[in-house]
């Protein structure tokens, strides 16, 4: 259910997001976003450069965790601001399945004018990938 | 080799204007399975009070690599490792939406470089305005340059 500012309550949780991030996906956004850095397709440059594998664009999981604050609100011309940091790479194998970004969520504060604020918790298996994640966004 | 500190408060304004497309929309939202009809649909985006389909909210990275070469990390005299740069944090805030048809002009401004233990780290404020001049977002960036940190002595 869309949540509306009179309803919302700090605590909230936001509904999971389970994003699937396969080689596919990073072909897609690399074209998409113009960051067609090497790391993020080709094996052999990310390993020699000391990365275990390809990595998924930061901006990437960026993009994905703040599908969650849109899709909760209902649209995503709602999201006003938004941050994080980069805290582990997204190692993406080359296989069927590739990594799975978990992104949980849930609201922090109200912030006036049908602002809140949201907080995030984005992981790979057991790893913290992005931290500090936070938005605002405006509610019906 | 610490990064060159002269950088700091340096503005890098792109030497064009970013013509926003649908379609570049709409790739943009493929790839991260956005599927609002507010980002695709020009209809539905006119229904909700938009001039024209929606960008989602990371969209305007795109700025950073269309003018890439124009920018500070690309810059010889900074004296940056590619090889050693990882993304350290990211933050946007949208003055308004970003919608089909905007044309945007952007300025990155080195804020600051500092040092965090032996990395360090370069950060970025972008704005960006829009047709009118008005503001349309800001963008924070910090950037690690990892093991250039100068070394201490004592």
């Amino acid at each position: 259910m869309t949540p509306t500012y009179d309803r919302v309550q700090p605590g909230d949780p936001l509904p999971e997001g389970r994003f699937p991030i396969d080689r596919a996906r990073l072909i897609a956004y690399a074209g998409a976003s113009g960051d067609h850095n090497v790391i993020h397709w080709n094996e052999r440059v990310a390993r020699a450069v000391g990365l275990p594998d390809v990595i998924a664009h930061g901006m990437a999981t960026m993009a994905l965790a703040m599908r969650v604050v849109t899709d909760w609100a209902g649209d995503p011309a709602a999201l006003l601001s938004c941050s994080v940091r980069f805290s582990r790479p997204v190692v993406v194998p080359d296989d069927d399945s590739g990594a799975l970004l978990v992104v949980t969520g849930s609201v922090r504060e109200l912030l006036g004018d049908a602002r809140v604020g949201v907080v995030l918790r984005a992981s790979v298996g057991e790893d913290r990938v992005l931290s500090s994640v936070q938005a605002v966004v405006r509610l019906a | 080799m610490p990064v060159n500190r002269g950088f700091i408060g340096r503005q890098f304004a792109a030497p064009t204007t970013y013509e926003v497309g649908r379609e570049h929309i709409r790739s943009f939202c493929r790839a991260i399975g956005e599927a609002s009809p507010v980002c695709l649909d020009p209809a539905a985006a006119r229904a909700a009070g938009h001039p024209d389909v929606v960008a989602p909210p990371t969209f305007l990275t795109v700025l950073s690599f269309r003018f890439a070469a124009d920018g500070p990390v690309a810059d010889p005299e900074l004296g940056l490792d590619y090889r050693l740069v990882v993304h350290g944090e990211q933050g946007f805030t949208l003055h308004r939406p970003v919608v089909a048809g905007d044309v945007l002009h952007s300025v990155v401004t080195v804020a600051d470089i500092t040092d965090a233990g032996r990395n360090e780290l370069i950060r970025t404020v972008t704005e960006v305005t829009g047709a009118q001049g008005e503001p349309v977002a800001t963008l924070t960036g910090t950037i690690v340059s990892r093991g250039t940190a100068a070394e201490r002595t004592g």
